[in-house]
């Protein structure tokens, strides 16, 4: 598989292209080559799934060493990546699902100034993303995940004249930060321990070298596992993601939606082999996951802003698959991650396309009854919505069943409920988005009505491209039916097994919770129809009899404003007073010591430069005379 | 006879010098100067270069002295620069340490030095011919040669840019 | 008494120390310059002196050398002076003080 280094190499040239040449190819030439290298490296991605699959199930791992990046005494890292069938998945979301959005970004960008620069932006996330989900050493992945952080603040700030979108770029920025301290924490105390930062002499030594649920393995899971929650938006640190949604809408679809913020999920199945051994550390994961997957959903029940609610449930599903890893289903957290990369990007496009069509409108409350307007944004929006919400059978419907079935299964019970609660909330706050954008009245300005329109097949195409994706894609994952679970099997050479996993739970059990929380999600969407279609004067009632509750999950249970308090503030304040105290006076007085002590030595001497050229030929002289007579003396 | 003229031309070339620094009217001190230029030209031939010699007063007296004089007149500086020293001690001190310099050279060249390894006898035939200079300067010295080409080149662009009024 | 190295030494001795002093005493530009043409014939006359009395012609060629460089350094020295001349309307060399502070 050595052609592998393609798929690295032809984002790479669309970065060096579009990054220093876009003058020479023109704005045509990026709008080809921009999502035409991503399209190549799909085929190159389509080209390795298939050589992975013919091989043995057993054999399917394949390391491509280019060169040894890092030598030094027992300290080696090789620039090598690694292709199994973990990676392979990955790298087809990434650019398969990369491609959809490049192609629509030709449409929806396309009057923006910085047209050239988004897609250099575009290209090079591309590539890091590849690095990350391709490497096969813990630095090189981390060298992929500051580099998405990057393109990620990069892209948040895109239009950095706004300050909203640059302070956002910055939150971002600096709430990684504390991820990636965990991260790289966590990947030094792995080489103590193994001696190497290589995946498969980690995780082939792990078993030996560290006892079941002991020290090392939990702090080394958990270290980890800090970095994931600042990559995938967890409880605490998710407040970034909701803020990032201040980038252009595609940059949303790809970056926070569809791969990025998946990171932290794919390393978790990466190091299953380390989390396994942890079994603390699984019911921290199991424990974060669930709780924001409910947080994020509760406060997406009543945003109004249409990135916000996506981006909220965003937060929320990354909770899920982080609860899917808790209860030791990676396979399960993969499959869901790529069902929710086909759907949450199909959202997030459509969001833009309405943003596109009502000329940069988010409010949903100054939407409504647009199907008349967009019907392809419509019925797309809505096969994503019945993705979502887990209908059978769309791709969620057998994603989230498997979550939740692992759940159960596995003896995690009030997880299992607590998620099953969420499906129904996600169910009902994805329906009420949908009903006050495309249904009812409309409350759309007349002057504004008058130019609402579907947007531009460019744009479209990739919507319908991943709706069939939603609406088909969940029959790889087909728990049962046909042959059981092709996509589970496929990836279970690569992840690690909890013994606790062996499903004690029959296939009746199965269908039954199917069935349960087939209801749930109806039930949901029913209550959506009842209160913003049926009686749209409900919802304004409830808000005001449980007014607390309503403003609490309007401004998102304040937690920005008590990160501020608790964090922002006191750091601040201690910044200053550490500037006043210590840099002005300690640090400055140093260096203004220093000046002064020059300058007042300078002054006494500068008398003998007197700028007389027969002064200085003088002290020549002086000079010769001394030398000569120290030869002739000495 | 030898002798003689050396010791001549010796005494005309230093008291030609002296004069050069201690008398006030410049266009004498460069008259004087070709003086001392002339009787180093006769000590050239008197130690058998008779090329270099020649090619001394040409270069000498017949350019560098002529532009000296010209500047001089150009400028007309045939008196010293108006105003007081400036630096009282300057010329003492000068005097002294040159004074100081001289018996330091003088005490050098006493010790007799810088004759070791050299050859007895007579000097071999045609030594200081245009020739033998000629086929040296083409063939052993034929880099540096070149090299002052441009370095005149070079010289005449920057007295050109520098002789430039501004505007 | 036979005339041997060290005499045309100290004469080349004395010359030097001549152009030393000059360059030391006077303020006039043209005369410093004069005196720096001085000390370099010194020069040559010591070149063309131990190349006599080692019975070689490379200090000849080197004298040839100097006398170049020399006409090299004349022209754009007189042409500074010139400049500065042009500037100050004087060759005082104690009023092209530009190198103080």
């Amino acid at each position: 598989m050595s052609y592998i280094w393609l798929i690295l190499l032809l984002p790479a040239l669309g970065v060096i292209i579009n990054g220093f040449f876009a003058r020479w190819v023109g704005r045509r030439g990026v709008s080809w080559i921009g999502p035409g290298v991503v399209g190549l490296a799909f085929l190159v991605a389509c080209r390795a799934f298939f050589d992975i699959w013919a091989l043995p199930a057993d054999g399917r791992l394949v390391e491509e060493v280019f060169y040894t990046w890092i030598g030094s005494g027992r300290f080696t890292v090789e620039m090598a990546l690694q292709i199994d069938p973990l990676s392979v998945v990955m790298m087809l979301v990434v650019t398969g699902v990369g491609f959809l959005i490049h192609v629509y970004s030709v449409g929806y960008m396309h009057d923006d100034p910085g047209y050239t620069r988004y897609f250099t932006y575009l290209n090079l996330f591309t590539l890091s993303m590849l690095v990350l989900v391709s490497a096969n050493n813990f630095l090189l992945m981390f060298i992929g995940w500051e580099a998405v952080g990057l393109c990620s603040y990069l892209l948040i700030g895109f239009w950095f004249e706004r300050d909203s979108a640059a302070n956002a770029g910055m939150k971002a920025f600096i709430v990684n930060r504390i991820g990636d301290f965990g991260f790289l924490v966590g990947m030094m105390l792995i080489f103590v321990t193994f001696g190497t930062l290589d995946f498969t002499e980690v995780f082939h030594a792990a078993p030996g070298a560290l006892a079941l649920g002991g020290p090392t393995a939990t702090l080394i899971a958990l270290l980890l596992f800090v970095g994931a929650v600042g990559k995938s938006a967890q409880i605490p640190l998710y407040v970034w993601l909701p803020d990032a949604m201040e980038g252009p809408t595609p940059v949303s679809a790809l970056i926070h939606a569809a791969t990025m913020v998946t990171a932290g999920v794919y390393m978790l199945a990466r190091c299953s082999a380390l989390y396994v051994l942890a079994p603390f550390a699984l019911a921290v994961v199991a424990t974060v996951g669930v709780a924001t997957a409910l947080f994020a959903a509760t406060i997406g029940l009543v945003q109004n802003d249409i990135k916000r609610v996506l981006a909220y449930s965003t937060v929320s599903q990354l909770g899920y698959m982080f609860t899917a890893c808790g209860v030791g289903a990676f396979g399960a957290a993969i499959f869901h991650l790529m069902m929710h990369a086909f759907f949450k990007a199909l959202l997030f496009l459509g969001a833009g396309s309405v943003i596109h069509g009502m000329g940069g409108e988010q409010d949903i409350q100054k939407m409504g009854a647009l199907r008349r307007h967009m019907p392809v944004t419509h019925v797309t929006f809505l096969i994503a919505s019945l993705a979502i919400a887990g209908i059978f059978p769309f791709a969620g419907f057998f994603s989230k069943d498997e979550i939740l079935f692992s759940a159960f299964a596995s003896g995690h019970y009030g997880v299992w409920a607590v998620a099953v609660f969420t499906a129904f909330l996600t169910a009902f706050y994805m329906f009420r988005l949908h009903f006050l954008i495309f249904h009812g009245t409309s409350r759309v300005d007349r002057e504004m009505a008058r130019h609402i329109h579907e947007s531009p097949r460019v744009m479209t195409r990739p919507l319908a491209v991943l709706a069939v994706l939603s609406a088909v894609g969940g029959f790889v994952g087909i728990p049962i039916i046909y042959g059981g679970n092709k996509i589970g099997a496929f990836l279970a050479p690569a992840l690690a097994h909890t013994e606790a996993h062996a499903p004690h739970a029959g296939v009746g059990t199965e269908l039954g919770l199917m069935a349960f929380s087939l209801a749930v999600a109806a039930v949901g969407i029913a209550l959506a129809w009842r209160w913003y279609l049926a009686r749209p004067e409900v919802p304004g009632r409830i808000a005001q009899r449980y007014r607390t509750l309503y403003r609490l999950l309007l401004n998102k249970y304040f937690v920005d404003e008590i990160y501020d308090d608790l964090v922002v503030r006191p750091a601040r304040v201690g910044s200053e007073a550490v500037y006043q105290r210590f840099d002005l006076r300690v640090i400055d007085g140093a260096v203004n010591g220093a000046g002064a002590l020059v300058r007042s030595f300078a002054s006494a001497i500068r008398v003998y430069q007197t700028g007389y050229v027969r002064n200085y030929a003088l002290s020549i002289l002086v000079g010769v005379v001394l030398v000569m007579a120290y030869y002739l003396w000495l | 006879m030898a002798a003689v003229a050396f010791y001549l031309v010796s005494a005309v070339a230093i008291a030609c010098a002296a004069l050069v620094i201690f008398q006030p009217n410049v266009v004498y001190s460069a008259l004087f100067l070709i003086g001392t230029l002339l009787a180093l030209a006769g000590l050239f031939l008197l130690l058998n270069a008779q090329f270099i010699a020649i090619v001394h007063i040409i270069v000498y007296v017949g350019a560098i002295m002529v532009l000296f004089l010209f500047v001089i007149m150009l400028l007309d500086l045939g008196r010293d620069p108006a105003g007081t020293e400036q630096l009282p001690y300057q010329r003492g001190l000068g005097i002294g340490l040159g004074v100081l310099f001289l018996a330091e050279l003088a005490l050098m060249v006493s010790f007799g030095g810088g004759l070791a390894g050299a050859p007895e006898g007579p000097l071999p035939a045609a030594f200081g011919y245009t020739e033998v200079l000629g086929r040296m300067l083409f063939t052993t010295y034929l880099f540096p040669f070149e090299a002052t080409s441009i370095l005149l080149f070079v010289a005449a662009i920057g007295a050109v840019v520098l002789g430039k009024r501004r505007g | 008494m036979t005339v041997g190295l060290a005499h045309y030494l100290f004469v080349s001795a004395v010359l030097f120390s001549l152009g030393v002093v000059g360059v030391m005493v006077r303020r006039n530009a043209i005369i410093i310059f004069m005196s720096i043409e001085l000390m370099l014939n010194a020069v040559n006359l010591t070149f063309v002196a131990f190349g006599r009395f080692h019975h070689t012609l490379d200090g000849q060629l080197f004298v040839f050398f100097v006398m170049v460089v020399a006409a090299a350094e004349a022209v754009v020295g007189l042409a500074i002076i010139i400049s500065v001349f042009r500037l100050r309307e004087s060759v005082d060399v104690d009023r092209m003080n530009l190198f103080k502070w």
